[in-house]
């Protein structure tokens, strides 16, 4: 039978173990990064630094160890429709609990400048 | 006038071997992996259900018939409507179509021996009726008085009633639809016969395809809301209470992220079974296939960015309600299209007026009714008189029983000679089907009137000159009662002694007309390969076969 | 292909409701990923109230942050990680045809370091937690700064971490008939989808924690004066 080059008689994509290892290593280091960076006072930026470290982390781990690389697109639509609905329900929900305290100025189209403003 | 009926001589009722007898005993049904079978145990289940939801009604109604209350104390009121809203919204309305014509139909329709995973079917009905279990044990024991929206703090502090116990029912329940869900998109995208593409399904189909996203993505967040009701009610923290920094309007965010997209379960498999019915009984093919298909979809996909509207007189942001508003009036367009298409298909039809194409007809009208009511509410202004009152009532059940209900009933007596194998006698479908239109409208178009005219909803007492319009939605309400006890007797008659129904005693178009009533266990002798289109009626205009 | 002639080929684990080996492969991959979709709203509940919370109450949040220890979080982060790695590999020996004994191991080793986790967390980190007082409706004697909205914070890890060990001990049970059914020659190269789809139900189950650490463990930062 076959071994590290990996063939398999059924028709999967066989993943090589190199592709595994390296994975796992960057997993790892990106652990050691994330824990070593919130030693550091970024200010605000701490918290994006964490999430997109985590964000990355996800996609490595979806990518190659769940196989979504080598799969349909199906897979992806569903995965992507998964996360989307998440994003609606805290989106939407931040939508009401961010503006609650939020003043009506004055009237017409000036209403929109403190939406805008806080915006940016 | 052509009837859709052929024209039966006396058969012996010889209904061959098929999935009812291939296998006798209890444990050949309690451990069957027929999709057929286990629809039918969701039948039974669902059947009870809608008639102990139904009795909390009928007693509300008639407790309702005097202005200080005939028959109850506020506080059994109280757990009186909220028994009726849980049992009949978790236990009857969400699983009623999909659990039953949905798992009997679905690898019928589109040329498959069953689902894609039995086992997991079969598991989802042990579920279901343990979630039934807690919720009855509950109910018999007392019951909850917190309404069927549970909302904190009443729910997590105040109330004394068994709220964990019914909200661990609703819990497990939830888990029994969200497996239901997976089973059926895992199945329409992967078991479709050969040249069944997704256009050519019917659109009972897409319905229910729509409907099991909702159930997927909608579902799993009213678990997690319940679980963290729950721990705030045994553990006393406060994941919700204001004191430690917590907002109860977070429970509604989540439990309506969850229950507005649920009214879509509701209805949506109901709108799936009136193109069906609508392009049997007018023996037409839809008009405008590929709108009604991605209406659906539509539905599906807006209906989970409106869920605020439930929420504009709570305290929510002026500016998120806004934007749920303007939200809110776009999800009515897809359902507004599915009722255009289908009156465009009535139109030169040849139709006929058995009773299933009763229950149709009278869907399209009460729900467009609903529907349109709806809008009053979506509209910020208006809903602020109009909520938490009577109107809302009137409102979503002309959707839920006019619509929803009808179109379950409906579906059943079309379906009914292929599950059974028998006729129903069908004037007595028609008396019954009338009976419950005229009770419905009775009892429910007065709501209107008094919501309009300021009397509050979940109140166990009203001021005295609301009287009169609630004498006759009590009446209406107990000639709904017998409307809906006619069928269960005709039905259990012709179970042995309805006429054998022979394959397609309808001529309608459809896999599952193809095969033998009832079916046998695998279906299809061999899978078959599809050619036509989706309602492939004849246009000659001359009725024919 | 007569019927029986083509009941006679088909392989072990067939099911009968499909017309192909690779159709049910396939429908098993879909219902999976449909099922973690249902995970990633169910987890997705709690994760919009802690980024509600958080986003009201952001000192109150650092400040329960800051009683949690970044040791047990990166460490328990590290043996996730390793053990998604054994996971996959396990798979892999599998799917090409290894000895059976090989995808034993990597399936003991990956419930071991699942097992490690747990014992982390359930015997350094909550048995301390009980013990210092900062276990919401349990034992809780926490009152420094931001005590209401602190103990707010702590209802969130227990409820999210205690919800992610829940699925993890699934997982372990998950991966114990897989053990015992590679040890009855279920598996091959022609049918190892049970692997498979047992593998994603665990890597999502990482992927969860990999969130849960930066969001429980380091919010505001652990940098002196944050």
């Amino acid at each position: 039978m076959s071994e590290a080059s990996g063939h398999s008689s059924g028709s999967e994509h066989v993943v090589p173990v190199s592709t595994y290892v390296g994975v796992f290593l960057a997993l790892i280091g990106l652990t050691a990064l994330t824990t070593g960076v919130a030693y550091i006072d970024l200010g605000r930026w701490n918290t994006v630094a964490a999430l997109a470290i985590a964000v990355i982390k996800m996609l490595l781990v979806v990518l190659f160890f769940m196989h979504v690389k080598y799969s349909t697109g199906l897979t992806r639509i569903a995965i992507l429709a998964g996360f989307f609905w998440l994003l609606i329900m805290i989106t939407l929900t931040l939508s009401d609990e961010l503006t609650r305290g939020w003043e009506i100025v004055s009237h017409g189209w000036s209403v929109m400048i403190p939406v805008v403003l806080r915006l940016l | 006038m052509s009837t859709a009926i052929a024209d039966l001589h006396e058969t012996p009722a010889d209904l061959g071997v098929n999935y009812l007898n291939a296998n006798y005993g209890i444990r050949s049904w309690l451990l069957t992996k027929d999709h057929k079978r286990i629809g039918l145990l969701y039948l039974a289940t669902i059947t009870l259900m809608f008639f102990v939801g139904g009795t909390a009604a009928v007693l509300m109604r008639l407790h309702l018939i005097e202005p200080q209350g005939a028959l109850f104390e506020p506080e059994t009121y109280n757990k009186l409507f909220s028994t009726h809203g849980i049992i009949m919204v978790f236990f009857f309305l969400v699983p009623s179509i999909p659990a039953t014509l949905g798992n009997f139909l679905i690898p019928l329709m589109i040329g498959a021996r069953d689902v894609a995973f039995p086992k997991l079917n079969l598991m989802s009905w042990y579920i279901f009726i343990t979630g039934c279990g807690f919720a009855l044990y509950a109910t018999l024991s007392g019951g909850v008085d917190t309404g069927w929206t549970f909302y904190p703090p009443y729910s997590s502090s105040f109330s004394h009633t068994h709220v964990v116990a019914v909200a661990l029912g609703v819990f497990i329940a939830g888990f029994s639809s969200i497996l239901t869900g997976l089973n059926f998109i895992v199945t329409i995208h992967k078991m479709r016969a050969p040249g069944m593409t997704w256009f050519r399904l019917p659109l009972f189909i897409w319905a229910l395809y729509a409907t099991s996203l909702i159930f997927v993505l909608g579902t799993p967040v009213i678990a997690i809301t319940l679980f963290l009701l729950g721990l705030e009610r045994i553990l006393h923290v406060g994941i919700f209470d204001p004191a430690v920094g917590g907002d109860p309007l977070l429970f509604q965010h989540l439990f309506w992220f969850y229950s507005h997209p649920a009214v879509y379960i509701m209805i949506l498999p109901g709108m799936g079974v009136i193109s069906e019915l609508i392009t049997a009984f007018s023996r037409k093919k839809i008009f405008g296939y590929t709108f009604v298909a991605f209406s659906s979809l539509a539905i599906a996909i807006i209906s989970f960015v409106v869920w605020g509207h439930h929420m504009f007189v709570t305290g929510q942001s002026i500016y998120a309600g806004l934007v749920f508003s303007v939200l809110s009036f776009l999800v009515a367009i897809p359902s507004a299209i599915k009722v255009f298409n289908w009156t465009a298909t009535l139109y030169k039809g040849s139709i006929s007026y058995e009773a299933p194409m009763l229950y149709a007809l009278g869907f399209i009208g009460l729900f467009t009714i609903g529907g349109l009511t709806g809008l009053f509410l979506a509209s910020l202004a208006t809903d602020v008189h109009l909520n938490g009152t009577y109107f809302i009532v009137a409102h979503f059940h002309y959707i839920m029983v006019g619509g929803a209900v009808m179109a379950y009933m409906g579906g059943i007596h079309f379906w009914w000679p292929k599950i059974t194998g028998r006729l129903y006698p069908d004037y007595w479908a028609r008396v019954a089907a009338a009976l419950i239109f005229i009770g419905f409208n009775l009892t429910f178009f007065p709501q209107f009137v008094l919501g309009y005219l300021g009397m509050p909803r979940r109140y166990a007492v009203y001021p005295a000159e609301f009287q009169v319009l609630n004498v006759m939605s009590s009446a209406g309400a107990s000639i709904l009662g017998i409307g809906y006890v006619i069928p269960l007797i005709y039905l259990t008659w012709s179970m042995r002694y309805g006429r054998a129904a022979g394959p397609n005693p309808w001529r309608a178009k459809g896999l599952e007309w193809t095969i033998p009533s009832p079916p046998p266990t695998e279906n299809f002798e061999e899978i078959p390969i599809v050619t036509e289109e989706a309602y492939n009626y004849p246009t000659s205009g001359v009725a024919s076969v | 292909m007569s019927e029986l002639a083509a009941h006679s080929a088909h392989p072990p684990g067939f099911a009968h409701q499909f017309e192909t080996v690779a159709q049910q492969r396939e429908a098993g991959k879909l219902g999976m990923w449909v099922f973690l979709v249902t995970e990633i709203l169910f987890f997705g509940g709690m994760f919009t109230a802690y980024t509600v919370y958080r986003s009201l109450h952001l000192q109150a949040f650092i400040t329960g942050s800051h009683l949690l220890e970044v040791k047990f979080g990166a460490t328990n982060t590290a043996v996730l990680i390793v053990s998604s790695l054994t996971m996959a590999m396990a798979i892999r020996s599998a799917q090409t045809g290894k000895r059976k004994g090989q995808t034993i191991w990597w399936l003991i080793l990956t419930m071991l370091l699942g097992a490690t986790f747990l014992f982390l967390k359930f015997r350094f980190e909550w048995y301390h937690d009980y013990v210092d007082g900062i276990v919401p409706g349990v034992s809780w004697s926490y009152h420094g700064p931001y005590a209401p909205g602190a103990e707010l914070f702590m209802c969130f890890y227990f409820f999210m971490t205690g919800l992610h060990a829940l699925h993890m001990i699934v997982g372990i049970g998950i991966l114990t008939v897989l053990t015992v059914m590679t040890a009855r020659n279920k598996f091959s190269p022609q049918y190892y989808a049970p692997l498979e789809i047992s593998g994603l139900y665990w890597h999502f189950v990482d992927i969860v924690w990999i969130f849960l650490f930066p969001l429980l463990y380091l919010i505001g930062g652990r940098y002196p004066g944050s």
